[in-house]
């Protein structure tokens, strides 16, 4: 039966309940609550070592939790359920060097679809990344094989964005792209939890920030009213 | 939004294995290379008289093979795991096991398939009788499939690790014995005027069993081993 | 069906499986090593020597009883590891990883001891006979368990992986019996086929039945004392465990 949050009357996209993480019992993350709703970007604050990567591991289904719950539209998440509607930037990136950008993201679109209206070339485009296309990505700095990778989110058909620290390793016009693309993903419907260790900022916009101190109490900063 | 279809998805990770395989082909002739070398050294230890290696030459091929087949095996995951395209691969909407088929399809058709054209020539090296020769790559166009079959499943078990050559070996082998047995059996047996044809039967058999349970086992194996 | 349900959920938690297998530990331990020192006292002093092997055969009541264990160790392992993956559940992984090294070490004393009878028996240590064949690849399979297991960082994702394995192995271990009896036939010659269907005398037969069961009871009594060991490891950090730790040290003082 699913349980639908109340500010919004239908379930959240995503909910975690009491989520936490343990590898040979020390404790990762966790206990966790919180929800992703449409529309809405989260950013997920902490240090290193917060457990910030093995959080969105366990919410793209990857790590089953040790304990605690993940809802996605307000039932259980199983891998099967969520494939189809996530799409995971870890920090490799994902990218295979000797391929070029284009050949790249052809092959993304290929094993998961592409957003309608987008493709390889225009997601390219999109990242600032255009004229590059040929170019196989061993050759392109840091900055431009992140933004490769962020086409390659932007080219996926779906509407939840995992993104690890996409603010990595970026220029201040690169961090002001992700922040765009970050709002028009939630204006179109969209929803992304992304991660930073808050050297970066999310800067426009007024995204529900969650903080990831401490394995053992992970507290909540989360302004409740501010996003309804 | 249009999500992609499992076809597509198969036939995009096929293009995508094979042009890699493309830009690295100098990679390629390292199993080659390798086989020969083991072959060569046979006589070097044994000694060069035709009749004692003729007795030994399909076991020698089959070992040498096997063993350049366990060398390239590692090759299989480990630039997809340490470029993060295998949880893609796992995240994708398509079956796993479909996809990893995939995957062991195109690492066959670039390492074994070379090794099995080689074959005869290592036989040649080694005075393998020539009525012996098409038993042997008969043989080994069913055996080296299962060994990749097999294979692909104890490197989905190991593929996080940093140096899983030796465990690989360890892991691998002993689920090899039947598939040597029935390999370099049935030359042995063309070789000794026996029919050979009951040990390839069985081969075959295995082979289409494992085609249907080992890229199921593989996905199940690297969804543990990914976690 | 419900109180099966229960009642194996309630073995299955760590705190009671840990207390249970504490009660039943010294019994296993006596209990096997009383009954095996009776069958081989039966079976070194009171079973009549063979008319063709003499006193050699006698090393049948260690090395059969442990190839036989040899196996019904790997079929344990195999059967706890299909649970634990099936069912996700903990205990299960632990007694499938704790019964890796006990298997090992049957196999080891049972391909040893295959060893030291063949040397009367066959003129030389070793053999390529069909049992001890499979027998060496059965060993070979619990190191690529316990290889794999200690190689895995995380113990629970370890004790998974291992598991898969296993049951890998056992799908194979038929396979890899009948293909090496097939290769035995095919290169078939100087060996003797161990266990002829030569009339076996009823004193010989009761100490190995008995010796069976001891190392049967053996293995468990090794396997819950394992298994203790790993789950105080697993779950240091719960309350359960510090707990016992106070208990047992106020114990000791």
């Amino acid at each position: 039966m699913p349980v639908f949050d109340e500010t919004h009357a239908r379930p959240a996209l995503l909910e975690a309940r009491a989520l936490a993480f343990a590898r040979n019992d020390e404790p990762i993350f966790g206990p966790l609550d919180f929800t992703l709703s449409a529309g809405e970007v989260v950013l997920m604050e902490g240090d290193n070592g917060a457990g910030k990567t093995t959080l969105l591991r366990v919410l793209s289904g990857l790590l089953a939790p040790t304990s605690g719950e993940i809802r996605l539209h307000g039932e259980p998440l199983t891998l099967a359920r969520l494939s189809p509607q996530v799409v995971l930037l870890s920090h490799q990136g994902g990218l295979k060097l000797e391929l070029t950008a284009l050949e790249n993201l052809r092959f993304a679109a290929g094993l998961v679809g592409q957003r309608k209206g987008m493709s390889p070339p225009s997601a390219l485009t999109a990242v600032g990344l255009d004229g590059y296309g040929d170019v196989p990505v061993r050759q392109l700095s840091a900055g431009q094989k992140k933004r490769v990778a962020l086409a390659r989110v932007l080219l996926a058909p779906v509407a939840l964005w995992l993104l690890d620290e996409p603010y990595a390793n970026l220029d201040r016009s690169g961090i002001e792209l992700v922040n765009r693309l970050l709002e028009r993903h939630a204006h179109d419907g969209g929803a992304a939890l992304i991660t930073s260790h808050g050297a970066y900022a999310y800067t426009s916009g007024a995204p529900r920030r969650i903080a990831l101190h401490d394995a053992q109490r992970a507290a909540m900063t989360l302004p409740t009213g501010a996003m309804a | 939004m249009t999500p992609g279809s499992t076809p597509a998805a198969c036939a995009a990770l096929l293009r995508r294995d094979l042009t890699l395989v493309w830009r690295r082909r100098g990679d390629a002739f390292n199993p080659l290379l390798f086989a020969l070398i083991v072959v060569a050294l046979f006589p070097l230890a044994l000694g060069p008289e035709p009749e004692q290696l003729r007795r030994i030459a399909a076991g020698i091929v089959f070992v040498a093979l096997l063993l350049a087949g366990l060398l390239a095996l590692d090759t299989l995951f480990r630039s997809d795991y340490e470029d993060g395209s295998l949880e893609q691969l796992v995240l994708s909407p398509h079956p796993l096991s479909l996809l990893l088929a995939c995957k062991i399809g195109v690492h066959w058709l670039t390492t074994a398939l070379p090794l099995i054209v080689l074959a005869p020539l290592l036989g040649e090296l080694l005075h393998l009788p020539g009525e012996v020769r098409g038993v042997l790559v008969v043989a080994l166009l069913l055996a080296t499939p299962l060994l990749s079959l097999i294979g692909a499943v104890c490197v989905a078990l190991t593929v996080g690790m940093h140096r899983s050559g030796m465990l690989l070996a360890l892991l691998v082998l002993p689920l090899y014995v039947p598939i040597l047995i029935f390999g370099a059996g049935a030359c042995n047996a063309a070789q000794a005027g026996l029919p050979s044809l009951a040990p390839l039967l069985w081969l075959a058999a295995a082979l289409v069993l494992a085609l249907v349970l080992a890229p199921l086992a593989c996905a199940a194996a690297l969804r543990i081993s990914i976690s | 069906m419900n109180i099966l349900l229960l009642w194996f959920h309630k073995l299955g938690s760590p705190p009671t499986f840990y207390r249970l297998a504490g009660l039943l530990l010294p019994w296993c331990y006596g209990i096997g090593l009383v009954l095996g020192l009776v069958a081989l006292y039966g079976g070194l002093v009171l079973a009549p020597r063979d008319y063709q092997q003499g006193d050699a055969y006698r090393i049948i009541f260690v090395h059969v009883p442990t190839a036989w264990m040899s196996l019904f160790a790997y079929a344990f392992m195999a059967a706890n590891a299909f649970i634990a993956l099936v069912w996700h559940i903990k205990l299960s992984e632990i007694l499938a990883i704790a019964s890796a090294p006990i298997g090992a070490a049957f196999t080891l004393i049972a391909l040893v001891t295959g060893a030291l009878w063949g040397k009367p028996m066959w003129g030389t240590w070793w053999t390529w006979d069909a049992r001890l064949t499979s027998e060496l690849v059965l060993l070979f399979l619990y190191l690529g368990v316990i290889g794999l297991n200690a190689a895995i960082e995380d113990r629970r994702q370890a004790a998974r992986a291992a598991g898969f394995l296993a049951l890998v192995g056992i799908v194979n271990l038929p396979i890899v019996h009948f293909s090496v009896n097939w290769w035995n036939t095919l290169h078939q010659g100087s060996t003797v086929r161990l266990m002829g269907p030569s009339k076996i005398d009823a004193a010989m037969v009761w100490p190995l039945l008995l010796m069976a069961l001891a190392t049967h009871i053996w293995f468990f009594g090794s396997v819950l004392m394992r298994a203790r060991i790993a789950l105080l490891q697993l779950e240091g950090g719960k309350d359960w465990v510090r707990r016992v730790a106070l208990d047992e040290g106020a114990g000791n003082d």
